[in-house]
């Protein structure tokens, strides 16, 4: 599971750093996706890879829920938390909604079926376009939101799980990853939102 | 000065035996002074049950100083009771408001079966130490004192380690009913100490395949075991056991099951 979502975690900082250069521009952006659909080894291998660890990553978690709710079956009549944090305790809730939002994600910008005008060569109209109607903006930013949770705890407990902790570095690893979570949030959520106000305008408002 | 006094209200786990179903019932517990222990407490309301001709409340006790382990279960979910770093027997009612509800159960788990009322059997524990929780010692004449130096940081990870009583508030506040907190405090505590070296991987490698044979949960580093621990034993120990495990089953040469049975 760690090591699954170390994998994730990488794809998510190179999958924003790669949209970001919608900022730069229709040129910048379309040069970008067709690079990466240039060699269908390497896209496909990818993809491939991908999917293996999102699968991976949901299988070890089902194993994981398994042996976990045999160790408890009687619930506590009453249970406070002391320590744990939201985000850590939503981990069930946050993953599989971000797991149904890939599938939407990839339907709506990758495959295009769930995208009004969708075209396979044009990735900066398909996200004005798509980020212009308001409640996908939205589903997208709540995603991002969860995805942003999911990862403040995953980073914590990944370098836990693989037995690096250490008083002196591992405070300042869970600053810098709950800093990280919050760019990235902001990162993910700029886009949606620089087209919904128009700071994204669609291309043949630019000339 | 008279110590003040409180009533209380207690819902507390009553089951006969480990295969009667058990249910909650409610009880009085009227002058509580704020002096008492939580177990002094319970003490003076089975006074009263067992004048009534009813069954007192069985929990467990020894030392009532917090250094046995033989204490604890859950006051409002929370294990050992609301106090930080302690166990059930050194927390006072002054910490408690008059006319407050409180509910007691047991530590649920599948790994500790309850025996009776607030009682669960808690042998998985013994079975986890005797499966590598132990230095090999050469026995006889007792060895020379300090003809091994021990680095002072081993020692006070050691010693941090070793303040783990065993009493299993860190699986009962586990949502996962996970025993990392306890088995990681038993693998670091051995674990840095030049004496524990020899044994180590074969430790980290059978304790925690006790662990998962006993029908614990598995950690998900959340950290709720560390707020309830009595000895606030850090998390730090069960990062100390992933890595002696990790490191143990990368290296392991398949020899570390112990042989017969």
């Amino acid at each position: 599971m760690a090591a699954t979502g170390a994998a994730l975690y990488l794809f998510v900082t190179v999958h924003l750093l790669g949209n970001l250069q919608v900022f730069l521009g229709p040129d910048a952006i379309n040069h970008y996706a067709a690079a990466l659909k240039s060699v269908p080894e390497i896209l496909w291998g990818a993809r491939l890879g991908l999917l293996a660890c999102v699968g991976l990553h949901i299988l070890t978690t089902v194993q994981l829920a398994r042996i976990n709710n045999k160790a408890r079956p009687t619930a506590y009549a009453k249970k406070a938390n002391s320590a744990s944090t939201a985000a850590s305790r939503t981990m069930y809730l946050s993953g599989p909604t971000i797991a149904a939002f890939i599938v939407y994600h990839l339907l709506h910008l990758t495959v295009g079926s769930a995208h009004p005008q969708f075209s396979e060569t044009d990735v900066y109209s398909n996200m004005v376009f798509g980020f212009r109607v308001w409640w996908v903006s939205a589903a997208y930013i709540i995603a991002m939101a969860l995805l942003c949770t999911h990862l403040r705890h995953g980073v914590q407990s990944m370098f836990q799980s693989l037995g690096f902790n250490h008083p002196k570095h591992s405070p300042r690893i869970q600053k810098f990853a709950n800093a990280v979570g919050i760019l990235y949030f902001a990162g993910f959520a700029s886009m949606p939102l620089a087209a919904l106000t128009g700071i994204l305008p669609p291309f043949f408002e630019r000339l | 000065m008279k110590p003040a006094s409180m009533n209380l209200t207690l819902h507390v786990w009553r089951q006969a035996n480990a295969a009667a179903p058990g249910r909650m019932e409610r009880y009085d517990a009227p002058n509580v002074s704020e002096d008492m222990s939580f177990l002094e407490m319970l003490d003076v309301v089975n006074e009263q049950l067992i004048s009534d001709g009813k069954e007192p409340i069985a929990f467990e006790h020894d030392c009532r100083e917090g250094i046995c382990g033989s204490c604890g279960f859950m006051v409002n979910g929370v294990a050992h009771g609301p106090q930080k770093g302690t166990t059930i027997c050194q927390l006072h009612m002054r910490h408690f408001k008059d006319g407050e509800e409180l509910f007691l159960e047991p530590w649920r788990a599948t790994a500790f079966p309850v025996l009776k009322d607030l009682v669960v059997d808690r042998a998985a524990f013994d079975r986890i130490i005797a499966a590598g929780g132990y230095v090999s010692v050469r026995t006889g004449s007792a060895p020379d004192g300090n003809a091994i130096s021990v680095p002072k940081e081993a020692a006070d990870i050691a010693m941090d380690a070793a303040a783990c009583i065993g009493c299993g508030a860190c699986v009962a506040a586990c949502p996962n009913a996970a025993a990392a907190l306890f088995t990681g405090a038993k693998i670091s505590h051995l674990g840095t100490l030049p004496q524990g070296q020899a044994e180590r991987s074969r430790r980290a490698l059978r304790m925690v395949e006790q662990l998962s044979l006993e029908q614990f949960g598995s950690c998900t580093n959340i950290g709720e075991c560390v707020a309830a621990c009595p000895k606030q034993i850090p998390l730090e120990m069960i990062a100390r056991m992933n890595r002696d495990h990790l490191k143990a089953a990368w290296t392991s040469r398949g020899e570390h099951r112990s042989g017969g049975e």
